[in-house]
């Protein structure tokens, strides 16, 4: 008993101490910039200045005056949306068909995987390749079946569904999720929709849905907070254009910080980014009792 | 009625394969494109409808598009964060994810599911004042800022990923060794690390791939093209070249061919390890 005592005593002491780089680094490098980040926020800084407390001047600048904002916000909202429904259901749907217990299984997930490992900068100069309104490869698939030939990311009406149809692309991490979340779904209760003479619709609308919906629910809610923060294609492909029609929120905050120097201001609109990824993300969790089906609910 | 059900099935079975091979060829399509064009004249390239042999072969494209740029020094760069990265990120993540999955001291599960919320932090939010801390360290421009944060425990995703992991090897062990007299570090490294390799690859494997991969990072802190990056230096080249598509598309090759070799090397360790992460979460 003594023994164990002087134990635990020591195993409190070692965890502090293991745990502590974690615990550093969250205090350095995400509590103390994001409160810094909500003080400058209401600043004017501009690099060369000292700073100034202008209150909501920046706020009231973003919705008064800025209509980049506007259009970033519009655009960031509108590729989220989609890229995010796009993804989940393509990914879905091909993590069904890997279970159905086909051969070559490694190989066909390694394929729909392999896009989304691809580095960023490498898949966005590609993109701007097969999206080359003469001599890509899209427009020449489009001409062989008779479609008219399309501008792709050159037009601002066809820029964001351009860039949706890349991200389903980079699907590849949530198949694999779903794929591992439906081998998890017991082969019992297949089994009892079937002795209830139950088809493949009441498996899947019985069963397989149900028992998805927390994993339907952790891809929701981290492609949500990935697509918010879309960069590079912005960065690489665009440049946000044309006429502002791809000024991704992230690539607005990047321009006004590290182009033009006004780091208040792009401090602002970083707050305002964090409570829109916010509201979506409570949307989500205050929505999950309704859909998202545990397991241990149900046992209570 | 058997009969018409073992066809029904065989149906679904042909269906399933048509649309898994034909989605395939989609997803691969993008690559063998890129591959093709990489060992084209550039004349080649335009012929439409396009070719999908080239001819001549063009494997000078290589060489030469690696030589018009300081390549090299774009490489070198890159393994020099990544190894100043990786170990800060493996080492320490580990160490943080066995004192919150496997010790026990006042207020650990608190402060884990405090540090947990840093996963749902957009970057963008931390981006700026990170930014001036570094300045104002004197540190722009050099690796510092994309190395020395992996050794604050290399971010939340990989401690959880990891606290996950260790939380299945049984407490037994590590009482069978407390009784013998271990101190818990020597529990960690005789036990729990050697029954843990799955994870820790995994964890190695991801942040290989995301260090390799960056681009927000080295844009904002590198600014001598000395010190560039693959990432950036691509990015560079491709503004120096815009129409040389043979040049881009072996350059975009020479990047994106280690992180597909690490994942053929590590792919059973990285499956699972993705579908770790969602399941448990």
């Amino acid at each position: 008993m003594n023994k164990k005592r002087s134990l635990y005593s020591s195993e409190a002491k070692w965890g502090i101490i293991l745990a502590l780089p974690a615990i550093l680094g969250f205090l350095i490098w995400t509590l103390g910039p994001m409160v810094a980040s909500f003080v400058l926020g209401f600043t004017d800084w501009n690099v060369v200045s000292t700073p100034h407390f202008i209150g909501i001047g920046n706020f009231k600048k973003m919705f008064i005056e800025d209509f980049i904002f506007k259009k970033s916000i519009y655009a960031t909202v509108y590729y989220s949306v989609g890229s995010v429904i796009a993804s989940i259901i393509f990914a879905f749907l091909i993590a069904l068909l890997l279970n159905q217990k086909v051969k070559g299984l490694p190989l066909f997930r390694t394929i729909f995987y392999l896009p989304s490992i691809t580095p960023a900068i490498a898949s966005a100069m590609l993109w701007i390749w097969l999206f080359n309104p003469d001599f890509g490869l899209l427009n020449q698939v489009l001409q062989r079946f008779g479609l008219p030939r399309l501008l792709w990311i050159y037009d601002e009406k066809q820029v964001i569904p351009s860039l949706i149809f890349m991200s389903i692309w980079g699907m590849g991490g949530m198949m694999v999720i779903f794929l591992a979340g439906l081998q998890g779904v017991p082969q019992e209760l297949y089994e009892a929709v079937e002795i209830d003479g139950g088809n493949w619709w009441h498996r899947f609308r019985y069963v397989t849905i149900p028992m998805m919906t927390p994993t339907i629910f952790f891809n929701l809610v981290m492609a949500i907070i990935g697509s918010f923060q879309v960069f590079t294609s912005a960065y690489i492909m665009t440049s946000g254009g044309p006429n502002y029609a791809s000024m991704f929120y992230v690539y607005y905050i990047y321009l006004s910080a590290f182009r033009y120097g006004q780091m208040g201001y792009a401090c602002a609109l970083a707050i305002i980014l964090f409570i829109i990824i916010l509201s979506f993300t409570l949307v989500v969790f205050k929505s999950s009792p309704y859909w998202v089906y545990y397991e241990s609910a149900r046992r209570r | 009625m058997a009969l018409s059900k073992s066809l029904s099935i065989k149906i679904g079975k042909t269906i399933t394969y048509i649309i898994l091979v034909l989605g395939s060829v989609i997803f691969m399509l993008p690559f063998v494109w890129l591959l093709r064009s990489s060992f084209m004249e550039l004349g080649q390239i335009f012929i439409l409808p396009p070719e999908w042999i080239p001819k001549p072969f063009r494997w000078q494209n290589y060489p030469e598009a690696l030589t018009a740029a300081p390549f090299l020094t774009y490489f070198l760069n890159t393994l020099k964060i990544l190894i100043f990265n990786e170990s800060g990120v493996v080492l320490t993540s580990i160490i943080c994810a066995y004192s919150f999955a496997r010790l026990r001291w006042p207020g650990r599960d608190l402060i884990f599911a405090i540090l947990l919320t840093s996963l749902m932090l957009p970057y963008a939010v931390t981006l700026i004042p990170t930014f001036i801390l570094w300045k104002m360290l004197g540190a722009l421009n050099t690796f510092v800022p994309l190395t020395v944060p992996a050794w604050f425990g290399g971010g939340m995703f990989y401690i959880f990923l990891l606290r996950q992991f260790f939380l299945t090897i049984p407490y037994e062990l590590d009482e069978a060794a407390y009784m013998d007299g271990a101190s818990p570090l020597k529990v960690l490294w005789s036990i729990v690390v050697p029954l843990s390799k799955p994870a820790i690859i995994t964890v190695a494997i991801f942040n290989f791939i995301g260090v390799w991969n960056d681009l927000l990072g080295p844009i904002i802190y590198l600014s001598d093209p000395d010190k560039y990056t693959l990432a950036i230096g691509l990015s560079v080249f491709r503004s120096m070249y815009t129409a040389q598509w043979h040049y881009l598309m072996a350059a975009s090759v020479v990047v994106l061919a280690p992180v597909i070799l690490i994942f053929f090397i590590g792919q059973r360790y990285f499956i699972q390890g993705i579908a770790l992460t969602g399941l448990k979460g």
